[in-house]
């Protein structure tokens, strides 16, 4: 378990992480998303030991990383950002180096030979790291952290310069490492964070600007319930229609993206569920429905949105309406500051402004 | 410490640089022994050793400059700083193992004696077991000023000439105390300079205080090491 209270690491003037607080259970995966920049790094590095924090505290399995250093370092396996890899060792000296610099008890041949063969490195064994590819040497660094099984692992990008296969094999051995350890994992991937933690901290300018499971993010945070339907027919009618189902609030027809066939934008109240209603009220016109779906948010709209506003803060779960409201002022206030980057939030924006006009 | 100690001395030695240390060593040491012990007839090993001070001067820096600039510059020091070890096993794993290289530099002299005893029956023991013990706390001395510097630059040449440097400045104060008229100054100057009491081992004083001295440098710039080292994590 991992305990961070009001963690801050200060560099002259600039805050690089500002009262960051969180808890981390046994056997979960946490991912820490953001930007380049963000924080993430700098609060790896205090939870390791490797720099101190200006104030707070982090506590690993109850062990104060500044107060009792070498037992908290025990509990951790850390692979930072750059794999710690003595260049000129071959891999089986640097993995037995680590293996006496961390005073392993296990016994050693089998170890290794474990840790090897779950990140796949048994083949490069006898060679000399320097020759390895970025793949390899990024795995020798994860097998470094796993030497002599600590039960908290901290992996800052893991993933960075690898393949697309070599990232499923890895993000799936994270995977199944959580199951017995518990993992931080960083990345500025979000579709990864996605597909491997339970939890996911958003950091941006070193505070936490969310913080929650990833289900919950992309389900809560997503503004209100949208649907998008393609439609062939007389698009006033469409309109009218469609407006006449209860629970519809506003329609707006998108561009045309076929000859004569509309994207129509509908907007529903929280919990209404209109599919079948627009559908038989389509098919008793003989329109034709070309596509449905809904625009859940993805980690993605929430990431940009989080990271382009300069104090946005989403509040999750907790709050839930007072939520939707604060968030839809903040997606504004995004769209008037970056055009550019918030392109899906201001075009809502604008079709809401049509919309009231009309 | 023990881990740390073994990786040093292996990277040593997969490495040009132990060789080529030991190389320059041989034969810069066999030149005085030849011209001076050999052609000259004689057992007085003294110029042999006072001569070693000048090429330890300038090797031991070469020895020392990659120790914690290659850990920074690689991030190897992540891995060790995040290791459940203290900073000070870190430092002396790297010192002992610099050292050991250095004995084996020194191991030459095992080689002059063997020949001296072999052509001329005997040595002056009293004076030779003195002048070793002499030549290999300072040169550690010189090894944990290299290391003390290492620490604190990422760049291997920056640290090799500041050492450099340092040991120059230890070399020369007791000729600059000469120059000092104040006489406190003077001789605190002179009590700090390496040289004269390296000199007067080689003519067979072993002096305590110097042995003490020596000993006191060795620890004071490890020491200083561990600080450097613990203060990058606070800044």
């Amino acid at each position: 378990m991992i305990e961070v209270r009001n963690l801050t690491k200060q560099y002259g003037a600039k805050k690089a992480v500002d009262d960051l607080s969180f808890t981390v259970n046994d056997g979960e995966i946490l991912g820490f998303l953001g930007p380049n920049g963000a924080g993430k790094s700098t609060t790896m590095n205090m939870l390791t030991g490797y720099i101190s924090s200006t104030s707070g505290n982090a506590l690993i399995n109850g062990i104060d990383i500044l107060d009792d250093p070498i037992a908290a370092k025990k509990n951790i396996g850390y692979l930072p950002e750059i794999p710690p890899l003595y260049l000129d060792m071959t891999v089986k000296d640097y993995l037995n180096f680590i293996y006496d610099l961390k005073k392993c008890k296990l016994p050693r041949k089998a170890h290794l030979e474990d840790v090897c063969s779950l990140v796949m490195i048994k083949d490069v064994y006898d060679r000399i790291i320097r020759n390895l590819s970025k793949g390899y040497k990024q795995r020798v660094g994860l097998a470094q952290a796993l030497i002599g099984n600590p039960p908290i692992l901290i992996l800052d990008e893991p993933t960075v310069g690898l393949d697309p296969k070599q990232i499923i094999e890895i993000r799936t051995l994270i995977k199944r490492l959580g199951k017995k350890h518990t993992v931080i994992l960083s990345s500025h991937i979000l579709s990864e964070i996605q597909a491997v933690c339970d939890r996911v901290i958003i950091i941006n300018g070193g505070k936490i600007a969310a913080d929650d499971t990833t289900e919950n993010l992309t389900k809560n945070i997503s503004v209100d319930h949208r649907l998008i339907a393609r439609i062939d027919g007389s698009r006033e009618e469409i309109i009218k229609t469609i407006r006449n189902i209860p629970g519809v609030l506003t329609v707006v027809a998108d561009m045309e993206r076929e000859p004569g066939i509309y994207d129509y934008e509908i907007e529903t109240k929280e919990d209404a569920d209109i599919r079948r209603e627009l559908f038989k009220r389509i098919v008793s016109r003989n329109w034709v429905m070309l596509g449905l779906k809904s625009t859940e948010m993805t980690l993605e709209d929430i990431f940009l949105k989080i990271t382009m506003g300069d104090n946005v803060v989403i509040k999750t779960k907790k709050s839930a309406e007072e939520k939707t409201e604060k968030f839809e002022q903040d997606a504004e206030g995004i769209s008037e500051k970056t055009e550019e980057a918030a392109e899906t939030v201001s075009e809502e924006n604008k079709e809401d402004k049509k919309e009231g006009e009309e | 410490m023990g881990a740390i100690f073994r990786r040093e001395l292996k990277a040593y030695f997969t490495s040009p640089i132990a060789y080529i240390f030991i190389a320059v060593f041989y034969l810069y040491t066999s030149i005085y022994f030849i011209n001076i012990n050999i052609l000259y007839g004689t057992t007085d090993m003294s110029t042999v050793f006072t001569s070693a001070f000048t090429v330890m001067m300038i090797l031991l820096p070469l020895l020392t400059m990659r120790l914690f600039t290659e850990e920074k510059r690689q991030r190897t020091d992540q891995c060790l700083l995040t290791a459940p070890v203290n900073l000070f096993s870190i430092v002396m794993g790297k010192f002992l193992a610099a050292v050991c290289v250095y004995l084996c530099a020194m191991a030459v002299y095992v080689l002059y004696i063997i020949t001296l005893v072999a052509l001329a029956g005997s040595v002056a023991w009293a004076t030779v077991i003195g002048t070793f013990i002499a030549l290999l706390l300072m040169g550690s001395a010189f090894i944990a000023i290299g290391i003390f510097v290492s620490a604190m630059t990422e760049n291997q040449v920056v640290a090799a000439i500041v050492s450099f440097i340092i040991i120059m400045l230890f070399y020369l104060i007791d000729m600059l105390a000469g120059m000092v008229p104040v006489e406190w100054l003077k001789n605190i100057m002179s009590a700090l300079g390496f040289y004269t009491r390296y000199y007067e081992f080689t003519t067979g004083l072993l002096n305590v205080p110097s042995l003490i001295f020596f000993i006191s440098t060795i620890f004071i710039f490890n020491f200083l090491t561990v600080r450097v080292l613990e203060k990058r994590r606070w800044s």
